[in-house]
C-alpha cells in the first residue's frame, strides 16, 4: 500500500517509482549480495591459498638436499648419502610397461566401441563397466594385481606385476578420453574415406585415427601422470621398504618415486631428516608430473578446434 | 626397358590381395573386441578374487562376529579377533570431516566460479584447482602428517600424533576440486534466460543463485557430492599415513583411528602371511569397500539422470 501512495501523481515530472523506497527495500539485499560475494571469493581462493602453502613447504623442506647428488645416488639409510636414482629408475620402468599397454588396449576398446560395436546390450555394458571401474578404489585395484599378477601368475612383487596393475587401474581413463577424441572427428571425413572406396578398417586406421591422435596422446598423458602419483596399489602388491637394487629388467624387483615418499614419511618418526628427503622426492616427482601435464596441454591447445 | 604387362595376372594379384584385406576386415572386430572385454575381464577378475577369498574368511569367522563385535584383532597370537566395525567408524568419521570440509568449500568455489567471477578471474583460478586435483594422494599425506598434524596439535588440546581430524581435513582439501568441477558443470548447464528472468524481476545475484540456478542444478551438485564421498572412502595414503593403526572402536576423532584403506595396506605390508585368516580378513574388508563405493558410484548416477532437468 505503501507504494502506491508514495507514488507522487502531482509533480511535474512524473515519477512512477519512488526511488527512496527502492533503495530502502533494495539496500539491504544488494548490500548482503556484496557480501556473500566476498565470501564466495574467500572460499574459492582457499584452495589456492592450500597449493600454496603445500608448494611452499615442500620446497623449503627439501632446500639443502634436493641436489645432484641426491638424484644420482641410490638409496642408502644414511639421509647424507640417499638418493633417488633407484626410485627414478623404477618409475620409468613402470611407465614403459604402462604406456604401451594401456595404450593398445585402451585404444582398441575405444575404437571397438565408437566404431564396431552395435548399439545394445552389449555395448552399453561394456560402456557401464569402464564406467564402474572407473570409480573402483585403487587400493582394489592393488589387491587385484597382488591376487592375480604376484601370486598365481607368480610374477612376484616385480615392475611387470606393478606395471600391469597400474595399467588395468588408468585403463578406464585412457578409453573414455579416446571415446572422446574418436566421437569428436566429424562424419564427413569417414564419408569422404568410403567414397573413396575405402574399407571401414582403412577408414579407420587412415582417417579417423591421425584425426584423433592429439586428443588420445593428451588423454594417455594424463592417464600415465596419474599412474606415476598413485602409491596404494604398488604398496598393496609388495613392494619391499628394503635397499634394492636398481632394477635392470621387467622381473626386478623395484621401488618408484611415491613408494619412497611414503617410506620416508612414515620413517621421518625415527629420523627426522627422511622428512626432508620425503619433500625432496615430491619435488622431483611434483616437477615430472607438471612437464607431463603442460606437454599434454600443449599438445592439446595445438590441435583443438580444427574442424 | 619395356615390361610386358599380363593383365590377367595383375587382375589375379588383385584379387588375392582383395582376399587378404577382407580377411583383415574380418580379423580386426574380433582383434578389437578381444581387447574391449580385457575391460570385462578386469571386473570378473575383481569380484572373483574378492568373493572367493571373501568366502574362505567367512569359512573360519562368522558373519556375526564380522559385522556385530567391536573388537578388531587380527595379528593377535593367542586370540584373533576379526570386526569391521572399528574400520567402519574410522572411515565413516573421517568422510564425514572431509566433507565437511569439501562441501562447503568445493560449492561456494563452484558458485563463484560460476556465476561471479569474471572472465579473466575464472580463467586464472580454474586451472589452479585443477591442479590442486592432479597432485598424488601420497603428497596430502606428507602434508597432512608433517604439517597439518603439528598445526592442529597447538590448537586442539589431547590431539594425537595419528588421529581421525588431520587426515579428514586434508582429505577434504583433496575432494574440492572434484566437488567444485563437478558442481560448476552443474551450474553452468542452467540456461541464462532462467538467469536473466530472475533478474529481470528484480532479484539480487544471491537471490538468482540461491533460488534458481541451485534448485536448477540440484541433481548434478548433489552427485558431486555423492562422489567425493565414494572418493574420501576409497582413499588410502592420506590416512594410512596420519591416521595411524589403532583399531579400538572410538567416535572420538582426536584419537588414532584406521580405516578399511589403511588396514589393508597394514596387513599386506608383510604382516600377515598368505592363507592366514588375518590375510582372508583383507579381501573380506576390501569387498566390504568395494560394495560401499559401487554403491556410491551408481547412487550419483541414479541422481544426476533421475532428477536431472533438461531445458
Amino acid at each position: 500500500m505503501n507504494d502506491i501512495n508514495s507514488i507522487n501523481m502531482v509533480e511535474e515530472k512524473k515519477q512512477y517509482i519512488n526511488q527512496d523506497v527502492v533503495k530502502r527495500k533494495m539496500s539491504k539485499r544488494l548490500l548482503l549480495n556484496n557480501i556473500v560475494k566476498y565470501l564466495f571469493l574467500f572460499a574459492a581462493s582457499f584452495a589456492v591459498a592450500v597449493l600454496a602453502i603445500l608448494l611452499y613447504r615442500v620446497s623449503v623442506d627439501s632446500i639443502g638436499w634436493l641436489n645432484l647428488n641426491f638424484l644420482t645416488n641410490r638409496l642408502s639409510t644414511n639421509p647424507d648419502r640417499a638418493g633417488i636414482i633407484g626410485a627414478v629408475v623404477g618409475t620409468v620402468w613402470l611407465m614403459i610397461i604402462v604406456g604401451p599397454v594401456t595404450m593398445i588396449i585402451g585404444i582398441g576398446t575405444a575404437i571397438y566401441l565408437e566404431e564396431y560395436a552395435k548399439r545394445g546390450r552389449l555395448h552399453s555394458f561394456i560402456q557401464t563397466n569402464i564406467t564402474n571401474l572407473a570409480g573402483v578404489p585403487s587400493i582394489v585395484f592393488g589387491l587385484l594385481g597382488l591376487t592375480i599378477f604376484v601370486r598365481v601368475f607368480g610374477f612376484g612383487s616385480s615392475i611387470i606385476a606393478g606395471g600391469l596393475t597400474m595399467s588395468l587401474l588408468v585403463l578406464p581413463i585412457v578409453v573414455v578420453s579416446a571415446q572422446e577424441a574418436i566421437r569428436s572427428v566429424p562424419y564427413f571425413l569417414r564419408e569422404a574415406s568410403y567414397g573413396m572406396g575405402a574399407t571401414k578398417w582403412q577408414t579407420i586406421k587412415n582417417v579417423v585415427l591421425p584425426s584423433a591422435l592429439p586428443s588420445i596422446l593428451t588423454g594417455l598423458i594424463l592417464a600415465l601422470s596419474r599412474a606415476i602419483g598413485e602409491t596404494a596399489p604398488l604398496v598393496v602388491i609388495g613392494i619391499p621398504a628394503l635397499l634394492i637394487p636398481i632394477p635392470g629388467s621387467i622381473f626386478d624387483n623395484f621401488t618408484a618415486l611415491p613408494m619412497q615418499i611414503y617410506y620416508w614419511t612414515i620413517d621421518s618418526v625415527l629420523v627426522d631428516e627422511y622428512a626432508n628427503l620425503a619433500a625432496a622426492t615430491i619435488v622431483v616427482l611434483l616437477i615430472i608430473l607438471f612437464v607431463m601435464n603442460s606437454i599434454a596441454i600443449i599438445i592439446r591447445n595445438k590441435f583443438q578446434n580444427r574442424y | 626397358m619395356s615390361k610386358t604387362v599380363n593383365v590377367k595376372e595383375l587382375i589375379q594379384k588383385k584379387d588375392k590381395l582383395a582376399k587378404v584385406k577382407a580377411k583383415i576386415e574380418k580379423f580386426i572386430p574380433l582383434f578389437l573386441f578381444a581387447l574391449a572385454s580385457i575391460s570385462i575381464l578386469t571386473t570378473v577378475g575383481i569380484l572373483s578374487t574378492l568373493v572367493y577369498e571373501t568366502y574362505l574368511f567367512f569359512n573360519e569367522v562368522s558373519f556375526m562376529q564380522f559385522f556385530t563385535t567391536t573388537e578388531l584383532r587380527p595379528l593377535s597370537p593367542v586370540e584373533p579377533k576379526f570386526s569391521i566395525l572399528p574400520l567402519l567408524v574410522g572411515t565413516i568419521m573421517i568422510t564425514l570431516v572431509a566433507m565437511l570440509v569439501a562441501v562447503p568449500i568445493g560449492l561456494t568455489t563452484a558458485i563463484f566460479l560460476s556465476e561471479y567471477a569474471s572472465h579473466n578471474t575464472r580463467k586464472i583460478l580454474k586451472p589452479i584447482i585443477e591442479v590442486l586435483a592432479g597432485i598424488p594422494t601420497i603428497v596430502y599425506g606428507f602434508f597432512a602428517f608433517t604439517f597439518v598434524t603439528p598445526i592442529l596439535r597447538e590448537v586442539v588440546p589431547g590431539l594425537q600424533s595419528t588421529n581421525a581430524l588431520s587426515p579428514g581435513i586434508v582429505m577434504g582439501i583433496m575432494i574440492i576440486p572434484l566437488v567444485a568441477s563437478l558442481s560448476e558443470d552443474a551450474m553452468n548447464s542452467v540456461p541464462n534466460a532462467m538467469r536473466e528472468g530472475a533478474m529481470a524481476l528484480g532479484a539480487t545475484k544471491l537471490e538468482v543463485t540461491l533460488r534458481v540456478v541451485i534448485p536448477a542444478a540440484i541433481s548434478g551438485i548433489i552427485a558431486s557430492f555423492v562422489l567425493g564421498i565414494s572418493r574420501a572412502l576409497g582413499e588410502t595414503m592420506i590416512v594410512t599415513i596420519a591416521s595411524g593403526s589403532s583399531k579400538n572402536f572410538t567416535f572420538d576423532i582426536t584419537q588414532s583411528m584406521q580405516t578399511m584403506t589403511a588396514y589393508i595396506v597394514e596387513v599386506t605390508s608383510g604382516d600377515a602371511a598368505s592363507g592366514t585368516t588375518a590375510y582372508y580378513s583383507l579381501y573380506a574388508v576390501a569387498f566390504t569397500l568395494f560394495i560401499f563405493t559401487l554403491l556410491m558410484n551408481m547412487l550419483a548416477r541414479y541422481i544426476a539422470r533421475r532428477y536431472r532437468e533438461a531445458y
